[in-house]
């Protein structure tokens, strides 16, 4: 296996999230598989049992992407944006809505691959809409979770 | 860019844990209440905040089920309850581990596309050479 780098996600300000992950691979490689449909429905998945029988991306500014995964029971998630920038390869500004709304209102989503030695960097950096919407979205709980941080809550169960 | 949820909605009780461990004083009062109850008064001296204050932040972990008062009609001492903690972290935590498959699957992926890349380029200079001997 690679190297691959370990997971990081955490609060940013009032009304975002960055999630980081270091990848063994070019970044043109990196950003292929983030807008290349074939590609991303082969990752993309989430836990065991869903699929993603809807991928579509129309990647150029303006151009709508829309995803939608089933799990076994035949339940269906979906979502879709638009692209608002386009920077290949290092750059995609999109947003993002949840056909359920979650998150209170559409976020945007901004992600920056930066290369090093033929390895990348992802950042992945979402904000929401205002900070009513990020209010909203703390109902479920998600953000609000971002908010109190891995680190801290780590920190609080190691001492209990 | 990413889907987060996945049917993985947290329990409606995590609500107020996360609402109660936003704020930075409230966690600062978990921890401090970690190493061993503690009196209002106690609480209150490493900040810089009133007893009234200080209760009111109590009052909003106390609600969220993240602390207990004790029966002590005097001191009424505060202790941390460990559960909806544990509750929280399992939930984040499997936020985490979802992220955590998709990228697994992404190194994968990016493996098998610099293989076929160097196939790829392998063939392109087997070509470039064959031309060369013919020429």
């Amino acid at each position: 296996m690679t190297s691959a780098g370990k997971l990081k996600v955490v609060a940013h300000s009032e009304r975002e999230i960055v999630i980081t992950r270091f990848f063994n691979a070019p970044r043109n490689l990196v950003f292929e598989a983030h807008t290349k449909p074939e590609l991303v429905r082969r990752w993309l998945l989430g836990p065991p049992g869903w699929t993603m029988p809807v991928c579509e991306i129309d990647f150029r500014v303006g151009g709508r992407y829309r995803y939608v995964w089933r799990n076994a029971d035949g339940r269906e998630m979906g979502m879709g944006g638009v692209h608002r920038e386009i920077l290949r390869p290092e750059r995609i500004v999109s947003t993002q809505l949840f056909d359920e709304d979650w998150t209170g209102g559409e976020t945007v989503g901004t992600l920056v691959l930066a290369e090093h030695n033929g390895k990348t960097t992802m950042t992945n950096t979402v904000q929401y809409a205002s900070r009513e919407a990020r209010d909203a979205a703390l109902k479920t709980g998600m953000t609000d979770g971002m908010e109190a941080g891995y680190g801290k809550l780590d920190e609080l169960l190691a001492s209990l | 860019m990413q889907p987060i949820s996945y049917g993985n909605q947290p329990p409606q009780r995590l609500d107020a844990t996360f609402a109660a461990l936003a704020d930075p004083t409230r966690r600062a009062i978990l921890a401090r209440l970690a190493s061993g109850e503690a009196s209002v008064t106690e609480l209150a001296e490493p900040f810089a905040m009133s007893q009234p204050a200080i209760s009111k932040h109590l009052k909003v972990l106390e609600r969220a089920g993240l602390v207990s008062r004790g029966r002590d009609a005097q001191r009424r001492p505060v202790r941390v309850e460990a559960a909806p903690l544990v509750e929280a972290n399992n939930w984040l935590e499997n936020y985490r581990r979802i992220l955590e498959r998709n990228f697994q699957r992404l190194d994968t992926l990016l493996d098998e596309m610099k293989a076929e890349r160097r196939k790829h380029w392998r063939a392109g200079a087997k070509r470039q050479q064959q031309k060369g001997k013919r020429q």
